[in-house]
C-alpha cells in the first residue's frame, strides 16, 4: 500500500515534466507575440522588440524553456504578460473563487444524486425511479452550456430574480453553482442506481434479510455500505468535470476565477498564466485520481493495487 | 394420419418455436434487444434525419447560409407571435439577417462531420495500438501506459483549448474552416482511452482456451489477431465509440461557444449559440433555436449508446 502511493506520487513528476513541455511547446507555436495584439494600433516594432527582450521571449525556445523550469520549481511562474502583476498573485486571488464555486457544487450534487440514485435502486422502475433516470440522462447529456443559457432566459431575462453576471452575494453564486452542479449529479446518480441494484442481488443481502434483520438494517448496513464504494471513486472523474465544466461557466457567467482566467489568458497569449493554470490544473487532477484510488484500496479490501 | 385443424393457440406455439428454432448469432441477439428498445430507435430515427439533413443540406435548406441581408436582420420565427416577423425567414433570422433554419440545416452537417471523422480516426490509432500493446506487450505497452498517464493528467477540454488557441491561426488551422484541426486535436487525445480498453480485452481474452486452441493447431499470429481476439473484443468497443460520436460533437460546440473553434462565417450550432449570445437579452430564438438542436442531437446518440450497451452486454448497467 505504502509502495504503491509512494510510486503513483513520484509518478506526478514526469507527467507533469510533460504537460508543461507539451503546453509550453504549443502555446509558443502559435503566430504572433503577445504584444501585438490590438491591430488598430500597432506598438512599434522597436517597443515589442525591447518587451520581447525583458520577458525573455527573443531567446531561444529551449532556453525559454529551460528557465521556465528552473523558476517553477522554486514556485516563480514570472509576471503576466496583460496585467502587470506575478502570475502567483494572480491565481492566488481567482483560485478561493474557483474553489468555492467548485466545492458548492460538488456539495450540492452529491445532496442531489445520492438520495436519488438510492431511492430509485429501492423502488426500481417505479415513476420516481423514471424520474432520476430521466434527469440522469437529460443532465449528463445536454451540454452544460445549453442548461446554463435556458436557466438565464428563465430565471435573469424573463423572471428578472437573479442577475446574469457578477459575483459577490448568493444571487450571483445561485445559477452557476446549479449548472456546474448538473452534469456531475446526473453522472453520480447513474452510478449510485447502478451500483445499488448490483449489491441488493448479492447473496449476503438475502442471508442479512433470511435472519431476520429490518429491512432499514438491510438496506443501511449491508447494500448501502458496500454499494457506495464505487461511488466515491466516481468523486475523481467528477472532479474533474468541475474543473472543465469551470470554463465554460465562469466565462458564461463572470465568475472572476481562474476559470475564465484561463480562457482569458489563452486568448491574450498570456504565456506565464496559461502555462501556470495548466500545470495548477493537472497537478489538481492528478492528486484527486491518486487519492480516490487510495481510498478504494482502503474501501474495498478485495482491490488489490500492486498492480 | 388425421389431420387435426390446429387452435390460435397452437399456432402461435409453433410460430414461436419456429422463431426459436431459427439459428441466431450472438450479434443478431444484440440487434434483436437493440431493435426491442424503443429509446434506441428513437435515437437512430433521430440520428438519420439529422445524417440526411447533413448530406442534403444545399438541396434543402431555403437559402446560402452566409447571405446577409441586414434590412431584414433580428426577425423572430414566423409563430413567435411578435410583429418582428418575414414570411421568408420561417425560424426568422440573426444579427446579419442571414436565414436561421438554413443555418441550422447547414449546422448538422459540419456536427455529423465532426461526430463522426474523429471517432473513425480514434478507432484506427486506438485499436492498432491497444491490440499491439495487449498482445505483444513490452515496450510498446509501456509507451502506451506513459503516455495515458500523461492525457489523463490533461482535461481533454483543457488541452483542446491550448490545441485550439495556439495553432488556429495556422496553416493546418484554416484548412476546411478550422475542421481539421478539431479532427486532430479530438483525435489526439481520445485515442487512449480507447487503446487502455481494448488493450485489456486483449489481455485477459489471449489467456483463453480457444486463444490456446487456435494456436496449438498452428492458426498464425495475424489470424488470431483480426478472427479471434478483435471481434471478441469489439463489444464494448462500439459502446465506446457510439459515446465517442456525441462526444466529439459537444467538444466542437464548446470550443465554437468559446469563440476558439470552427472559424465563422462557417454555421454551427456553437457557433451560432456564441454569435447569439450578444443579443440574448432582446431576442432568445438565435440562441434557444441551435441550443435545442445540439440537445435532440445530443440525447439521441446516447439513447443510441445506452441500447447498444444494453444489448451487447446486458451486465453492463450503468
Amino acid at each position: 500500500m505504502l509502495q504503491y502511493t509512494i510510486r503513483r506520487l513520484l509518478l506526478i513528476i514526469p507527467t507533469m515534466f510533460f504537460v508543461a513541455l507539451i503546453t509550453f511547446g504549443l502555446t509558443r507555436a502559435a503566430p504572433g507575440s503577445p504584444f501585438d495584439r490590438n491591430e488598430n494600433r500597432p506598438l512599434p516594432q522597436a517597443t515589442i522588440d525591447r518587451l520581447n527582450r525583458l520577458y525573455g521571449i527573443d531567446r531561444p525556445v529551449t532556453e525559454q524553456f529551460a528557465l521556465f523550469l528552473g523558476n517553477a520549481l522554486r514556485f516563480d511562474f514570472g509576471s503576466s504578460l496583460v496585467k502587470d502583476r506575478q502570475v502567483t498573485d494572480i491565481i492566488g486571488q481567482g483560485l478561493p473563487v474557483t474553489a468555492q464555486l467548485g466545492v458548492q457544487a460538488l456539495i450540492l450534487s452529491l445532496a442531489i444524486s445520492l438520495p436519488l440514485g438510492v431511492i430509485s435502486a429501492l423502488k426500481q422502475n417505479s415513476m420516481v425511479d423514471y424520474g432520476s433516470l430521466f434527469f440522469a440522462t437529460v443532465g449528463y447529456t445536454i451540454p452544460p452550456f445549453v442548461i446554463a443559457i435556458v436557466l438565464i432566459f428563465i430565471f435573469a431575462v424573463d423572471l428578472r430574480l437573479l442577475p446574469i453576471v457578477g459575483w459577490g452575494d448568493i444571487k450571483h453564486m445561485i445559477l452557476p453553482t446549479v449548472v456546474l452542479a448538473l452534469g456531475p449529479a446526473a453522472f453520480i446518480t447513474r452510478i449510485t442506481r447502478a451500483s445499488m441494484l448490483e449489491a441488493i442481488r448479492q447473496d449476503y443481502v438475502r442471508t442479512a434479510r433470511s435472519k431476520g434483520l429490518r429491512e432499514q438494517v438491510v438496506i443501511v448496513s449491508h447494500v448501502m455500505k458496500n454499494a457506495m464504494i464505487p461511488v466515491a471513486t466516481i468523486i475523481g472523474p467528477a472532479t474533474a468535470g468541475l474543473i472543465t465544466g469551470s470554463f465554460i461557466i465562469e466565462t458564461l457567467f463572470s465568475v472572476p476565477g481562474i476559470g475564465r482566467l484561463y480562457v482569458l489568458s489563452i486568448n491574450q497569449s498570456d504565456y506565464p498564466v496559461i502555462m501556470a493554470t495548466t500545470l495548477l490544473y493537472a497537478f489538481f487532477i492528478m492528486v484527486a485520481n491518486i487519492s480516490v484510488d487510495i481510498v478504494y484500496g482502503i474501501l474495498d479490501p478485495r482491490i488489490k493495487l500492486a498492480h | 394420419m388425421a389431420t387435426v385443424a390446429t387452435t390460435a393457440a397452437q399456432q402461435r406455439a409453433i410460430d414461436a418455436n419456429v422463431l426459436l428454432r431459427k439459428q441466431r448469432s450472438l450479434w443478431g441477439d444484440a440487434l434483436y434487444r437493440l431493435f426491442r428498445n424503443k429509446a434506441a430507435m428513437v435515437g437512430i430515427a433521430i440520428i438519420i434525419l439529422a445524417g440526411i439533413l447533413a448530406i442534403f443540406a444545399p438541396l434543402i435548406a431555403p437559402y446560402d447560409p452566409t447571405l446577409q441581408n441586414t434590412k431584414l436582420n433580428n426577425m423572430d420565427p414566423v409563430f413567435a407571435g411578435t410583429p418582428y416577423t418575414n414570411p421568408h425567414y420561417f425560424l426568422g433570422s440573426d444579427e446579419l439577417g442571414r436565414d436561421i433554419l438554413s443555418r441550422l440545416i447547414w449546422s448538422a452537417r459540419v456536427s455529423m462531420v465532426v461526430g463522426f471523422v474523429p471517432t473513425a480516426l480514434i478507432f484506427v490509432i486506438g485499436a492498432s495500438l491497444g491490440m499491439l500493446a495487449g498482445f505483444y506487450g513490452g515496450w510498446v505497452d509501456n509507451l502506451l501506459m506513459r503516455f495515458t498517464d500523461i492525457v489523463y493528467a490533461f482535461p481533454d477540454l483543457l488541452f483542446l483549448i491550448i490545441i485550439m488557441a495556439a495553432l488556429r491561426n495556422t496553416g493546418i488551422g484554416e484548412v476546411l474552416g478550422g475542421l481539421l484541426l478539431i479532427f486532430v486535436a479530438l483525435a489526439v487525445i481520445s485515442w487512449v482511452g480507447l487503446a487502455r480498453l481494448i488493450r485489456g480485452q486483449v489481455l485477459s481474452l489471449k489467456e483463453k482456451e480457444f486463444v490456446e486452441a487456435a494456436r496449438a493447431i498452428g492458426v498464425p499470429t495475424r489470424r488470431i489477431m483480426f478472427r479471434h481476439l478483435f471481434p471478441n473484443a469489439l463489444a464494448p468497443v462500439i459502446v465506446t465509440l457510439a459515446f465517442a460520436v456525441p462526444g466529439a460533437m459537444l467538444a466542437e460546440a464548446t470550443l465554437s461557444f468559446l469563440g476558439i473553434g470552427i472559424k465563422p462565417p462557417t454555421p454551427t450550432w456553437g457557433v451560432m449559440i456564441n454569435e447569439g449570445f450578444t443579443v440574448f437579452s432582446q431576442s432568445p430564438w438565435p440562441v434557444m433555436l441551435p441550443a435545442a438542436c445540439i440537445s435532440v442531437v445530443m440525447l439521441a446518440f446516447t439513447f443510441l449508446g445506452d441500447g447498444l450497451r444494453d444489448a451487447l452486454d446486458p451486465r453492463m448497467k450503468i
